[in-house]
């Protein structure tokens, strides 16, 4: 069967005839790409050109939509406001996993059933969630205020403030994503080798070194890992901001997809809300390049 | 039902109906009962259409509940089959416009929220004019009683061009409700103007018992409504006859200073996030003086299950402006998809949807306002109405000075959502004035469009 065990002339010949096979064994999945990837990529983009509003005839604009897009302050807003978010909830959840982790990592008792009750936020469903967090932040009713109130603290507005909107929404992405990024790091660090501490400790080196030195270096490909995957689910967080303030006080928290949602389903302004699909990918390309980017680096490290 | 016989004609039905719904005491009471039974004897054939099925796309709430409660009772009477989804307002907004939009609707009635689509389904004319239908004598119920519908309710049914493209079921005019309780400790009466309004608010006001003055809905988009009803009062509008917004002249700025002066200063703290339901739930705990909102939450507020306020709630009529005395005003009806294939079978529904037994009922089990005069003056004279007698004076004063509480455009959601940011930039300290200038330049240009395509 191997084709080196062919003679030279038909082998090529035979060769081909063997790729054109091939290619009718991915013209399946081709196909399947092509309906639901590209297609409603491409579909996507044409509607982009367009100013088309359910309901009204669709005229062709060229770029118009992406001028305005620009030009909103409401939308610029918007993505600041997405990269603020996002950035609070990749870095808050990767301190607190490793650390996490790291206590996870050491024996005591009842390790086994503590890690369980750890991960259990990870299993409930993201509305649900949201749903009684919006209950706890209300600033009359609300469990957290009158925990604050017992701590002599006073009450806190929570998502009822412009300011503050944005940083407690992130406190409900950090208690439910947390686990995640410790039971990625969990997993590195029961994969590292034992034998760089014992050398380490003999040479008498402090627990704070054998963190710095050697866990934390051998461990980076696992943050890394980590850290695109917090980035991905920060970046499209939709749930939990729309149930918990709609996007608000005002547009406080009015992340892209908030807007987006707006547009395509409350406004039915299909092209417009086209343009800024095409402008989230942009800027979720350019995120995952510099991502990849960062994790060569560990790599090579 | 004992008398479930074989009597099976439409007088058994109707009569059979009557009594499951009012009881023999409340029939003599309601007018156009007497109608009714004289009616009789001209038959009017409810099962013409017997054995065909009707698609129905109603709204969850009270009101889409009580409809679902007696479909059965429309069943046996036409011997039409009616299937029926219910799905959250929001959802059934965006499937409505997506299924007319496509040309094809899976469903033959839909219930339409008069404030939000009116313009855009008339202007698309997505639902079927019913006057061809209400001159058709074979089609038409002779005790349909169509003077019996409010005047309100029937401006809300009626396109500028004259069409009616459905039957009004309830409307919703906005009402203050009260505390009795906090009124009384503090000898103040209930407000007759705007000033006395603030004024009531400032002197009710009290952070350290945790009680507010006023409470509204300070969420963006919901919010919108509370500044209008000051606005129509202050005798603004919102359209000029050219097609140019006056959301920004001086009526609509002295409308926004109250709502920022009630809000930000006699409100809760993080008012700005309040929707109905958290300013219910405050005023449940007795912990606001005022609320202004839509007329229809009279049930939880009188549940001793949820309320700590029962008995203790006034109703109050929206006090009068400087200028008039309006209440801003909501409406649901049912219309017919043009789209149906089954257009006598959908009208049939749509005249027992909207007859004075089902009216009665939203009424009796206090699920919201009914749009027939008659369910309000049968409701003075019934034993078991759950609805107070304050509320059912309310809403009747209500309901003659009331006038729609949203611009009748097709760009509704647009304008909620833009003003509601310049409201609710206001509780958080932004210019009434400047805000209202910079929300009505962004809007101008959205509605522009929508009225030239």
């Amino acid at each position: 069967m191997s084709p080196t065990a062919m003679p030279a002339a038909p082998r090529a010949g035979f060769l081909a005839r063997r790729r054109r096979g091939y290619y009718l064994f991915i013209a399946p999945a081709l196909t399947v790409i092509a309906a639901v990837i590209v297609f409603p990529w491409l579909f996507t983009l044409w509607m982009s050109v367009f100013d088309w509003k359910i309901g009204s005839v669709a005229h062709f604009v060229g770029l118009e939509n992406y001028r305005k897009l620009l030009a909103s302050t409401r939308f610029l807003e918007s993505v600041v406001h997405t990269f603020y978010f996002t950035a609070l909830a990749v870095i808050a959840p990767l301190f607190l996993g490793t650390a996490a982790a790291l206590v996870f990592h050491r024996e005591f008792p009842f390790r086994g059933l503590l890690r369980g009750i750890f991960i259990m936020p990870m299993m409930a469903t993201p509305v649900a969630v949201a749903l009684v967090w919006t209950m706890m932040f209300h600033p009359q009713q609300g469990v957290l205020n009158y925990l604050l109130s017992l701590a002599g603290l006073p009450p806190s507005l929570w998502v009822y403030s412009p300011t503050l909107v944005i940083p407690s929404l992130v406190i409900v992405e950090v208690w439910h994503w947390t686990p995640l990024v410790m039971l990625i790091v969990l997993g590195g660090l029961a994969a590292l080798p034992t034998e760089p501490y014992e050398s380490a400790r003999l040479d008498g080196a402090s627990e704070w070194q054998l963190f710095r030195y050697i866990t934390l270096p051998l461990v980076a490909p696992f943050l890394v890992v980590a850290a695109v995957i917090r980035t991905i689910d920060a970046l499209k967080t939709f749930d939990t901001i729309y149930v918990i303030t709609g996007g608000g006080p005002g547009t406080a928290s009015e992340t892209i997809n908030l807007y987006l949602y707006l547009q395509a389903f409350a406004f039915y302004n299909i092209g417009d809300a086209s343009a800024v699909v095409v402008v989230f990918f942009v800027i979720v390309l350019a995120l995952a390049l510099l991502l990849l980017h960062v994790r060569e680096k560990t790599k090579w490290s | 039902m004992a008398n479930r016989d074989h009597e099976t004609g439409p007088e058994a039905q109707r009569r059979r109906l009557l009594q499951a719904g009012l009881g023999a005491a409340a029939l003599g009471a309601i007018p156009g009962a007497g109608q009714l039974a004289a009616g009789a004897q001209a038959p009017f054939d409810w099962k013409k259409f017997k054995g065909e099925k009707i698609e129905v796309f109603l709204v969850k709430s009270p009101r889409g509940d009580l409809l679902t409660r007696y479909h059965k009772e429309f069943e046996d009477m036409t011997g039409i089959t009616v299937g029926s989804e219910m799905i959250p307002e929001q959802q059934q907004r965006q499937k409505a416009v997506i299924e007319f939009n496509s040309g094809n609707t899976s469903f033959d009635v839909i219930a339409i929220s008069y404030h939000v689509q009116k313009r855009l389904f008339g202007k698309n004319r997505w639902m079927e004019d019913v006057r061809p239908l209400l001159a058709d004598k074979s089609l038409t119920d002779p005790n349909l009683d169509f003077a019996d519908f409010s005047k309100g309710g029937m401006a809300w049914a009626t396109q500028p061009d004259g069409r009616i493209d459905s039957l009004p079921f309830n409307i919703d005019p906005w009402v203050i409700y009260y505390n009795k309780e906090l009124f009384d400790a503090k000898n103040i009466a209930y407000p007759t103007s705007f000033p006395e309004i603030v004024d009531a608010a400032a002197k009710l006001n009290d952070p350290a018992k945790g009680v507010s003055g006023f409470v509204a809905r300070g969420l963006k988009n919901a919010n919108v409504p509370v500044w209008t009803s000051f606005l129509l009062g202050y005798g603004g509008g919102f359209v000029d006859a050219g097609g140019r917004l006056t959301t920004d002249n001086a009526a609509a700025i002295d409308a926004a200073k109250m709502y920022q002066t009630l809000l930000a200063r006699y409100g809760p703290q993080g008012v700005a996030g309040f929707n109905w339901n958290e300013a219910q739930s405050l005023f449940l705990q007795g912990k606001a003086a005022m609320w202004l909102d839509g007329i229809g939450f009279a049930q939880p507020l009188e549940d001793p299950a949820k309320s700590r306020v029962v008995g203790k709630v006034g109703y109050g009529v929206m006090p009068a402006g400087p200028k008039m005395q309006v209440s801003a005003m909501f409406g649901d009806g049912e219309g017919i998809s043009s789209f149906s294939r089954k257009k006598g079978p959908s009208w049939l529904y749509l005249q027992w949807a909207s007859n004075k037994t089902n009216q009665f009922r939203m009424l009796q089990s206090a699920s919201g306002a009914p749009v027939r005069n008659s369910a309000y003056l049968a409701a003075q004279t019934a034993a078991d109405i759950k609805a107070p007698k304050q509320w059912i004076e309310c809403m009747l004063t209500s309901a003659r000075i009331a006038q729609p509480g949203l611009p009748i455009i097709v760009p509704v959601t647009e304008f909620r959502d833009i003003f509601g940011i310049a409201l609710t930039n206001m509780i958080n300290g932004a210019d009434p004035a400047g805000e209202l200038k910079k929300a009505t330049a962004e809007f101008q240009p959205v509605l522009d469009k929508s009225e030239k395509s």
